[in-house]
């Protein structure tokens, strides 16, 4: 698949309406990376990068080992996107990877529809080989879980959104 | 043969400590390096190296095809594992063997016999070390009729097991049954071995490991070590030799070393760890680590030899260079471990940018580290910033020096333990010298404000 400049400036007119500010696409030919500058209103800068080659030893891994040092940014999602009014977010305590159960294999600690209370253990994030355990915080039913299992979290990311108890 | 290249499959400061070594060898070195490490210092002191994938570790560090791969594409002679990920992988010292490429450690053989933890115990009972008393079981039935003829409290350990994952303490009978469940889960989800055994638990016990180096016909120690500062069963603070050990007990523990290094015909460098009983004044065999270890410094430090050369060296197929008539021991060495870690919020890790990094320097001051101004800390691996290592003339001098070298280090940027270790070398019961493996906890107990008493 070719990507010409007149379907990025397509792909461009499409997103320019919406509210997001980063756009990206990865494919196994090619990675681009749309983002509405901060200095520029309104204005879309482009990145694209053509891979050719696949890594040598990473083939099977991910695409944007080409030549990208990083990992894309992850999604933050501002406040006001929240779909449902009066959810709660359980955020991230700390920087690390997220997972979901106890073990790999093991069924998660939570599920979306999970009743859970201030002190249960929604997930663990690991950080410089140490598990820590993340609390709810509040209690209600889990409604999305933000993250995939495996995924990098920064600190503060919303890991996961529950509607809080009634009463 | 001579090796001319050698791939490092590692990171941090143990990375840049192999290449100091390869540097003064003449050998050329090849680090593979993960993208979160491509600017590491380590990766501007190698002569070349080659980006084994993303930076998760178990994509890159921990990925044995991924090395191999590595070290066939820059045609090195032989693999340095150094520490932790993949240093006693016996499917490592497989693959190299089968591409023709040495790996500097012992044999595949030798690295079964000492990783699978009852086959270790098999070869010190069959080497006439001490052993914990203690046994595998299948069953809870097993399990009880063998803890009842321990005597309660035992442990129970996995089999492929280490740094105390998987490990339980149980009291009682009442709480065997569970216990048993959720230490074969867990060790089977973390080695992919559900099998356990159970030994007796000595209260008081001091940690105490004596170096080897083997050729595979001649083996000679280098002396023991303590490392009973640890918290969680991480060490943080070691010493050579070992304080306040009686005399013929520290002569046998070295024998008992040589011992079972001889009944392997062990080929590398190696460490012995031993409990010392401090109550019954007994030691017993614990397990072999078939590595060059984090604190080797200390070792180096009171015998003055570079033990990563003589690794390398005896991986080369050479003779031993020294016998043990040639080993002396001058001094009294510490090593405080520096980790980005802050020890006054329960330890919680503090991955970051460094901003400064002044480090002591003088005589008998040794500093193993990877990190600079600006360096970045990633949060995908361990907490170790830089190992701190005195050497005088003996223990008091030492503590002093060192007391002297930790307030001379700043580091910026991120949370370290340094404070810590400062009071820990202001601690009465610690400068006595020889405490236990349980000492660390009472020390924060008692050190640390309330609120802050997690160990």
């Amino acid at each position: 698949m070719k990507l010409t400049d007149n379907d990025v400036q397509e792909i461009i007119r499409l997103l320019d309406d919406s509210a997001y500010d980063e756009f990206q696409i990865e494919t196994e030919q090619f990675k681009l990376i749309l983002r509405r500058a901060k200095t520029e209103q309104g204005g879309w800068s482009q990145q694209r990068q053509t891979l050719t080659e696949p890594d040598l030893l990473t083939a099977a891994d991910s695409p944007s080992e080409g030549g990208l040092t990083h990992s894309p940014k992850p999604d933050r999602r501002d406040e006001q996107e929240v779909q449902e009014e009066g959810l709660k977010e359980i955020l991230a305590p700390i920087i690390g990877t997220f997972y979901r159960a106890p073990q790999p294999g093991t069924p998660p600690f939570v599920k979306v529809g999970s009743m859970i209370s201030q002190d249960t253990v929604v997930a663990i994030i690991e950080v410089m080989k140490l598990m820590n355990s993340v609390l709810a915080g509040a209690a209600g039913e889990v409604v999305e879980i933000c993250i995939k299992d495996g995924e990098f979290v920064e600190q503060g990311q919303c890991l996961m959104r529950l509607r809080p108890e009634q009463g | 043969m001579n090796f001319q290249r050698i791939l490092i499959a590692n990171r941090g400061e143990i990375a840049s400590r192999v290449i100091r070594s390869c540097e003064a060898l003449g050998i050329e070195t090849v680090l593979g390096v993960s993208q979160a490490d491509l600017d590491s210092v380590p990766a501007r002191l190698a002569d070349a190296t080659i980006c084994i994938g993303p930076p998760q570790a178990s994509k890159s560090y921990l990925d044995v095809k991924k090395i191999i791969q590595a070290a066939i594409s820059t045609r090195v002679d032989a693999i340095h594992p150094g520490y932790g990920f993949l240093s006693e992988n016996v499917l490592l010292a497989r693959e190299c063997l089968q591409a023709g490429i040495s790996f500097i450690g012992p044999s595949e053989q030798q690295l079964k016999g000492i990783g699978d933890k009852l086959q270790a115990r098999k070869n010190a009972l069959e080497a006439g070390l001490p052993v914990v008393p203690g046994g595998a079981v299948d069953n809870i039935d097993q399990a009880l009729d063998l803890a009842t003829e321990l005597s309660w409290p035992i442990l129970i350990k996995a089999v492929s097991g280490g740094g105390g994952r998987g490990m339980k303490l149980v009291h009682g009978p009442e709480k065997l049954a569970e216990n048993m469940e959720l230490a074969m889960a867990e060790a089977g989800a973390a080695f992919g071995d559900s099998r356990i055994y159970l030994e007796r638990f000595i209260e008081s016990g001091r940690h105490v490991e004596v170096q080897l180096l083997g050729d595979g016909e001649n083996v000679i120690h280098l002396g023991d070590r303590d490392c009973s500062v640890q918290r969680r069963y991480q060490k943080l603070l070691e010493e050579a030799p070992a304080p306040d050990v009686r005399h013929d007990l520290r002569l046998a523990m070295q024998k008992s070393a040589v011992d079972f290094g001889r009944h392997l015909e062990y080929c590398g460098l190696g460490t012995v760890e031993f409990l010392l009983d401090c109550d019954r004044e007994k030691f017993y065999f614990l397990e072999m680590n078939a590595r060059i270890q984090v604190e080797h410094p200390v070792t180096e430090a009171i015998t003055g030899i570079d033990l990563v050369a003589e690794q390398i060296a005896v991986a080369e197929g050479r003779k031993l260079r020294l016998d043990q008539s040639e080993i002396s021991f001058s001094g009294h060495a510490i090593e405080c471990r520096i980790n980005a870690e802050d020890s006054s919020r329960d330890f919680l890790p503090s991955p970051g940018t460094v901003t400064l990094a002044q480090f002591p320097a003088g005589p008998g001051i040794r500093v193993d580290t990877h990190i600079e101004a600006g360096s970045i800390v990633p949060p995908y691996y361990d907490s170790l910033l830089a190992k701190i290592i005195i050497h005088a003339d003996d223990r008091p001098a030492a503590l002093a020096e060192m007391r002297t070298a930790l307030r001379n280090c700043r580091i910026a940027g991120l949370e370290t333990n340094l404070s810590m270790h400062e009071q820990l070398l202001n601690d009465p019961e610690f400068l006595r010298g020889g405490v236990d493996t349980a000492y660390f906890t009472r020390f924060t107990h008692a050190t640390l404000t309330p609120g802050q008493r997690h160990v």
